[in-house]
């Protein structure tokens, strides 16, 4: 029958569409993943799709421990290693926190409360440009400029809007009741939090550290603005690497580092896919 | 007294946060907006100048050059990734079977640092050695693509990076939205035998009325914030080609030492995104409220 078979070539059509589209998203990584491995001098002859003819690890040695970036030839490793140190804090500290604001703004409502929440979510969508000025000055006057504790403190302080937002419209779900029986019981307001909600939190704290820590190990701005020396983060150290207009340009070396700076956030994204995207949605259309 | 402490525990627990943002947030925006006023060059003075920051910023070609680069880029940037978006969407919810595969695929770019999709981008744009290199190589010695070089279509190239990070979230969006389509609404609408093309052209797109506009305050936000693409991918250059106000902030104030302009163009930031966010945020928290 005619219309079968305009079916059928109308689902060939559909799929080979979206093969193509799934070319365009993969090309930019298998580009560089290809590249990588290649001598420099067969980059610059070659075809950048062709598969490497003299397969090297010279390049990613290189990227990770005897790169020049900046004035030091130290390879990404340390910049790795500063990224981490400021991550991790500001993650656990930025999430422990927006759970227990969440939980207040839900289950101990109080007069003006509205409020406070607004101008907690309004702080999610400033223009950090907004607060570069004043903090390198705070960040002086606290004697944390240039520190990884200066950048966990900005990170905590620029996370906890997110947070708090995502802890808020979780709990707002969670059954009022449940927590006044409690406290007919005589449950206090760390006992009810750590024995009723967080017992039930285990899907809302995966998407709030996933968005977290992809949002503060991704961060340029701030590494840029207020990082020294010893606290650079990867994405800052990535830039300088690639941006550096000293000798020659070692494009596979590039490749190398921006795989290594891409890789702890694509190994999240391909483990927890699921939750990455729900807390891209909950962060977008607000739960 | 044990009474009294369990009742004020609450605010003890969010007053820190809440104190936190008051003053880094809300005090620091104050702050800013007051150096605006003020005579800052390298570093922060209160001498009060009133509005000749501004008056000086709207004077200057760099900053209208950002502003008009900011509308280019922002309006494509804002309509392709809702059109490919919508369009990846629809596909994908036609019973794929490799839905699984795919969807992971499209939105993996927004995992990746802005800096790691320029630096990536960087290189394929390079007629010198990335996608025009290669189309030489492979005989096609008239193909040009040399976009990334020209002060006129620079700008595009930002847009091309920016779209093919953030399309797929776009697309994620939509497809919840589609899933979310009352299955009932389309079954009368086939019965009285409107075709797949008009249904989706009358019902199911002005169904998704919500989704493109929390997709375009998304976007629009996230297109005026746009700083490390343009530093990763070209630099603000060729010249001032893809300047963006990001970038003009920035460089004004730290390294051209005309912090009160670089201060003033902030502000002006501020107001462009609060001026699609409040709105936004306002209604949706008064519609939450009534629920």
């Amino acid at each position: 029958m005619n219309s079968a078979s305009k079916l059928s070539f109308g689902r060939i059509a559909l799929y080979l569409v979206l093969f193509v589209f799934a070319i365009y998203y993969l090309l930019p990584l298998y580009v560089m993943l290809v590249n990588s491995f290649k001598p420099l001098d067969e980059i610059r002859q070659g075809d950048m799709l062709a598969l490497p003819q003299a397969w090297t690890i010279a390049p990613w040695a290189s990227a990770w421990s005897t790169a020049q970036i900046g004035v030091q030839a130290t390879g990404l490793k340390p910049y790795f290693m500063n990224s981490i140190s400021m991550v991790v804090p500001a993650v656990l500290l930025s999430t422990l926190l927006g759970a227990l604001n969440g939980y207040v703004l839900t289950k101990w409502r109080f007069k003006g409360d509205g409020i406070v929440f607004g101008l907690i979510l309004l702080s999610c969508f400033i223009p950090f440009q907004i607060v570069l000025i004043p903090m390198a000055r705070m960040l002086g006057i606290l004697g944390l400029a240039g520190t990884t504790s200066g950048l966990v403190l900005v990170h905590l302080v620029y996370g906890l809007g997110f947070t708090t937002l995502f802890f808020r419209n979780y709990y707002a779900a969670f059954p009022t009741e449940l927590i006044r029986a409690a406290q007919m019981d005589g449950a206090g307001f760390f006992r009810i939090f750590t024995r009723i909600l967080l017992p039930s939190s285990g899907p809302i704290i995966v998407v709030t550290v996933i968005w977290q820590f992809t949002n503060i190990w991704n961060d340029f701005l701030f590494g840029a603005s207020f990082a020294d020396v010893d606290s650079v983060p990867m994405t800052v150290a990535l830039n300088n690497l690639v941006s550096s207009s000293t000798g020659v340009k070692e494009y596979n070396v590039h490749f190398a580092g921006a795989i290594l700076a891409a890789l702890p956030t694509l190994i999240v994204y391909v483990v927890s896919g699921r939750y990455f995207v729900r807390g891209l949605m909950a962060g977008a259309v607000k739960g | 007294m044990k009474e009294r402490f369990q009742d004020l525990l609450p605010k003890l627990v969010l007053g820190p946060s809440f104190l936190l943002i008051l003053f880094f947030v809300y005090g620091f925006i104050a702050y800013t907006g007051y150096l605006s006023l003020s005579d800052s060059k390298m570093l922060p003075s209160y001498g009060f100048v009133g509005m000749d920051n501004y008056e000086r910023l709207w004077k200057l070609r760099h900053w209208s050059g950002a502003l008009k680069n900011l509308a280019v880029f922002g309006s494509l940037y804002i309509i392709i990734c809702s059109v490919l978006g919508l369009t990846l969407a629809i596909l994908l919810d036609q019973k794929i079977r490799a839905e699984g595969v795919l969807r992971p695929i499209y939105l993996y770019p927004m995992a990746l640092s802005f800096i790691v999709t320029g630096t990536a981008w960087k290189w394929f744009l390079d007629p010198g050695i990335g996608l025009e290199h290669t189309m030489h190589q492979w005989g096609w010695e008239s193909f040009e693509f040399d976009w990334i070089k020209s002060r006129t279509n620079a700008i595009y190239t930002v847009v091309i990076a920016a779209v093919w990070q953030s399309s797929g979230f776009v697309m994620a969006m939509f497809l919840a939205g589609l899933r979310g389509v009352d299955s009932d609404i389309i079954r009368a609408a086939e019965i009285d035998g409107a075709s797949r093309a008009r249904i989706y052209r009358r019902i199911i797109i002005p169904l998704m009325r919500p989704v493109f506009l929390s997709a375009f305050v998304v976007l629009a936000h996230l297109a005026i914030k746009s700083y490390d693409l343009v530093i990763a991918l070209t630099g603000g250059g060729p010249g001032k080609a893809t300047e963006l106000p990001a970038t003009f902030m920035y460089s004004y104030t730290f390294s051209r030492n005309l912090m009160g302009i670089g201060a003033s163009s902030a502000i002006i930031m501020l107001i462009m995104i609060f001026s699609i966010i409040v709105p936004y945020l306002y209604t949706e928290l008064r519609s939450d409220s009534k629920r």
